[in-house]
């Protein structure tokens, strides 16, 4: 042992000369960094520690533009000015916030109040009192500028979306990044009080609008007036986004809901880019990048039409009618019915001990899958319904995308709700009836869609059940107009049905548009065949002795929802379209002409109305 | 356990004076440093304490811990602190975009910390047979190299540069201390200088930027060159005789980014100026060569390598934080031993300063 211990001395003897020479240099240094810091230019450095001379001013990046498919601008920045006053000046002149307080016109207790209540802030930052002022504030406040130490205006960039509540829920808002976003940010990315995209492609594409901070470390006197600058960052802009919206189309669209509550979204179903998305009621965009009031804010939360959710992909409910193309291809698919079964409808279904009723009083009489799809027939779709059952049907559902998210690139989309037997089972408990089977049939009871799920199925039907990821932007160039990034159309899925049973519902879905006692005719065009299908989703239950027409008696949020899907041209579809009007009543009268506005306006079709037997225009009117 | 008598006779009271009075130069200027941070809960310094007296405890505890002990299970340490830092990456909590942490109850600490000395533990393992030739030369070293990289390529994936450069530094420190072969060393520096610019074409614009103003922070004024500059102003303006305890200000009126941590020199320097740093800076360099003869003076290659390992980690830590808050060192976040605040840190330094005591007061022990 005593022999190993001598050897390892031998081990490390050689080096360790070597080591002291290295650390005693490395600590030299140290040493004599620490003596040309603090005694030869210890009192230089102790002057501009005693003056707090050197300073940071911000200057933050333009946000890249919004543009539409056109390029024509939908969002962009402006100048606007901003008055600041850095605390710290003001204590050795406090009569600055006095003469700022009246050449801007607002009470000094306010300044005061905003100068005191800037916590954690970094010394000699400015604390804004005011934004956006006008020209008028401008040459005041710049003309007495010598007299206000402590004051500075600045120029920053401000959002600004010419066509005020346009396309608000796709586009977004922008707001103050909080605490929480702060931390997740990468070190250095954001400063307090940026402004982050929070809702819409203001939010996802946030890291791609955003551009890089830049501003000046400065030396200022001891009036903290600037006497020359230390090291510049210029701030770089910001990418910009070209969406699939069109403006012109976006416009009609969105008048054409005139003072309706519901979404709208429009897609080329070849290729899922979105043509259209309105969501109404809107809000503005611009509300919350501003010091959004009181007031404004209250009223955006408390409104019982819920402006601040897209309804088109946040709003889920039953998808009434539409839902039996579904039920119909669950019934063709699986060979329990042919397009030639026959069922006679006498106006209600009595099944258990209950009668379901059909939306047509007199009945539709016998009755074959073309007319029942044409003409809605509830009490056709009851028996398809039994005679498949609620998990075929499920499973079609689910074949389309529904009852999960899609997955369009948009905040907070909903799942719906696509029931089944097991579903139930896990959900509530207890087994699925077979009368809840019924309501299922025909879009009723647990179903559940978003506005984008009922795109999508009628998109899949035009396309012979192929079907595209839905898209909000096209690509993203930077401000040199090169190309950055590109969204080529993404293949979903393809629904696993056959064309044959495609042929069948298309020419079904033209019917119920173009043929007479078809429910959507209000979406007919001239030059243009439409395929369509009408809904009416229910709120309530209503009492059995309810006559249709008597809707417009029923308070307003008891009312049912109004849907219309359709696709146009039939040949070659160029546009598909859902449109939900809430508690709209019906299908005909309430969606399917929204529909036809948007429809003609983009394929440049005359909105022209079809001439119709007097007799079944009312009764059509209230058809489902 | 019946701890030998002798153990006492050997205590190495030298080491242990000398770390004791910079902790506790470290909780006064820690008090000071932040006495104007608007903070809810218990103040630092006082959180400091408590994992000053926690670290001491495990520092003693380690202390009279035979060391073949950790000799034994070295290998097992080492993977135990690489799980962790696996589990850092999958369930850590994220704080200015770094995924540093891991929370257990109401503490949360930092696996990078325990990685170091795990490391260092594992080297000692691998060294501590003596090669046959009295050097060792490339083909020895694969293993040690797999040691190294795959802690390092988890710690900068959460990113932690500054960790990642401790690793680093501390590994080739070893390879030197253990004689690697010069020609070896030198094949090492060229594969290593011919791969920079091929990774650099790798990199994205933003990643190449923060490295060049690693380098060189002037180039953003903004950021790391605006902290330098109120870094260079604070320990200045100390002058020979500092400003006095609690009379700085460019610490207080929160100029110094990190001012508890990384940069927790400058409030040192700024308030006891030239004579208060030196007299740190002496306790370091008493701590340093107190080290390395514990380390020379061993009575096994084990023991030699650990206590040389732990001297290697505490002296890069002490030069780069230094220099970095002098203007001489690229500005990386690393924290200065026994000075600068945070649990997981003080409790790595102590188990270091722990194992080099254990290492001491066995060299006579046959």
């Amino acid at each position: 042992m005593m022999e190993l211990n001598t050897q390892r001395m031998e081990d490390f003897k050689g080096i360790y000369k070597y080591l002291v020479i290295f650390i005693g240099l490395a600590f030299f240094l140290i040493f004599i960094r620490l003596w040309s810091l603090q005694v030869l230019k210890g009192s230089d450095l102790r002057r501009l520690s005693e003056n707090n001379c050197i300073r940071l001013r911000e200057n933050p990046a333009d946000r890249g533009m919004l543009l539409d498919r056109n390029g024509r601008i939908l969002a962009h920045n402006r100048p606007s000015y901003e008055v600041y006053l850095v605390p710290e000046d003001l204590k050795v002149n406090p009569g600055v916030v006095m003469e700022v307080a009246r050449l801007l016109n607002i009470p000094p207790e306010e300044i005061e109040e905003r100068l005191r209540t800037q916590k954690r802030r970094a010394p000699f930052k400015p604390v804004k009192i005011k934004s956006d002022i006008n020209w008028n504030e401008l040459v005041l406040l710049e003309s007495n500028r010598v007299h206000l130490p402590g004051l500075i205006v600045d120029v920053r960039p401000r959002r600004a979306y010419d066509y005020g509540e346009l396309a608000s829920h796709l586009i977004g808002y922008l707001g103050e990044i909080d605490e929480n976003e702060l931390k997740q940010a990468r070190e250095a990315t954001y400063r307090m009080g940026a402004l982050i995209g929070k809702y819409g492609v203001e939010y996802r594409w946030e890291n791609d609008l955003r551009g890089v901070d830049g501003g000046r470390q400065i030396e200022v006197d001891a009036l903290g007036r600037e006497i020359r600058p230390l090291g510049t960052v210029e701030p770089f802009p910001g990418n910009n986004l070209i969406l699939t919206i069109d403006l012109d189309l976006q416009q009609t669209a969105e008048e054409a809901f005139q003072d309706k509550n519901g979404a709208l979204i429009a897609m080329d179903p070849k290729t899922g880019h979105i043509l259209a998305m309105v969501s109404k009621p809107s809000f503005p965009p611009d509300i919350f990048a501003r010091n959004i009031l009181q007031e404004e804010w209250k009223s955006l939360i408390e409104n019982p039409h819920h402006p601040l959710q897209n309804k088109g992909i946040q709003g889920q409910y039953p998808a009434g009618s539409v839902f039996k193309i579904v039920t119909a291809i669950a019934g063709l698919e699986s060979g329990l019915i042919t397009p030639n079964t026959q069922f006679n409808c006498t106006g209600a279904f009595h099944y258990g001990n209950r009668d379901f009723r059909c939306w047509k009083q007199g009945g539709h009489g016998a009755i074959s899958l073309h007319r029942a799809i044409v003409e809605s027939c509830d009490v056709y779709f009851y028996q398809v319904g039994l005679k498949v059952g609620v998990d075929l049907i499920a499973q079609y559902a689910n074949e389309f995308g529904l009852g999960k998210v899609i997955g369009i690139s948009l905040p907070h989309e909903k799942p719906g709700t696509v029931p089944s037997s097991s579903w139930k089972k896990k959900r509530f408990g207890i087994p699925w009836y077979s009368g809840e089977t019924l309501s299922f049939s025909v879009g009723q009871g647990y179903l559940n869609a978003t506005p984008l799920q009922l795109l999508m199925l009628i998109s899949g039907v035009a396309n012979g059940g192929k079907q595209y990821l839905p898209q909000v932007v096209e690509r993203v160039e930077n401000i040199y107009g090169e190309k950055l990034k590109e969204y080529p159309p993404v293949e979903l899925r393809r629904a696993n049905v056959s064309e044959k049973t495609f042929q069948m519902i298309q020419e079904a879905l033209r019917g119920a548009v173009n043929d007479p006692h078809g429910t959507g005719w209000t979406c007919s065009l001239k030059e243009v065949k439409v395929a369509g299908k009408t809904g009416t989703a229910q709120v309530i239950r209503l009492p059995e002795n309810f006559k249709k027409g008597d809707m417009n008696r029923v308070p307003l949020k008891f009312r049912d929802h109004a849907w219309f899907a359709a696709y146009a041209p039939f040949e070659d579809p160029k546009i598909s379209i859902a449109v939900l009007v809430e508690h709209g009543g019906f299908g005909a009268s309430a969606a399917a002409p929204i529909a036809k506005k948007v429809i003609a306006k983009y394929l440049n079709a005359e909105p022209s109305s079809p001439v119709r037997a007097k007799e079944t225009e009312s009764d059509l009117d209230h058809a489902d | 356990m019946q701890i030998d008598r002798r153990l006492f006779i050997h205590f190495d009271w030298t080491l242990l004076g000398v770390a004791l009075a910079i902790a506790s130069i470290g909780i006064f200027n820690l008090y000071s440093a932040t006495a104007t941070m608007e903070m809810s809960g218990t103040p630092l310094y006082l959180k400091q304490l408590f994992w000053l007296l926690l670290g001491l405890t495990v520092m003693v505890t380690i202390a009279f811990i035979e060391y073949r002990f950790y000799s034994d299970f070295a290998y097992l340490i080492y993977f135990v602190a690489l799980f962790l830092l696996i589990i850092v990456l999958g369930y850590g909590i994220i704080t200015s975009g770094a995924q540093r942490w891991l929370k257990i109850g109401p503490f949360s600490f930092q696996p990078s910390e325990f990685v170091k000395i795990s490391l260092i533990l594992a080297l000692a393992k691998f060294f501590h047979l003596p090669s046959e030739r009295k050097d060792y030369s490339l083909k020895h070293l694969p293993l040690p190299f797999l040691l190294l990289f795959l802690p390092m390529a988890l710690i900068l994936k959460q990113p932690d540069l500054g960790t990642a450069i401790i690793l680093l530094l501390v590994f080739f420190s070893i390879l030197i201390f253990v004689k690697i072969r010069w020609s070896s060393l030198l094949t090492i520096g060229l594969t290593g200088a011919a791969a920079v610019p091929l990774l650099w074409g790798f990199l994205k614009e933003y990643q190449k930027r923060r490295i060049l103003t690693f380098f060189n922070p002037e180039l953003d004024p903004l950021g790391a060159g605006y902290h330098l500059i109120q870094s260079k102003i604070a320990i200045g303006s100390g002058g020979i005789m500092g400003k006095g305890f609690m009379k700085g200000t460019q610490c207080k009126l929160g100029f110094l980014p990190e001012q508890q941590t990384d940069f927790i020199f400058s409030a040192l320097g700024e308030e006891w100026g030239l004579i208060g740093s030196l007299f740190v800076i002496g306790l370091y360099f008493v701590l340093i060569f107190w080290g390395l003869r514990i380390a020379v003076q061993a009575k096994d290659r084990f023991g030699a390598i650990l206590a040389f390992g732990v001297v290697a980690m505490l002296f890069w830590h002490i030069f780069i934080n230094i220099g970095m808050v002098l203007g001489i060192m690229p500005v990386v976040g690393i924290p200065l031993p026994l000075l600068s605040y945070g649990g997981s840190f003080m409790i790595s330094t102590l188990i270091g300063i722990g194992l080099l005591l254990s290492v001491s007061m066995r060299r006579y022990l046959f």
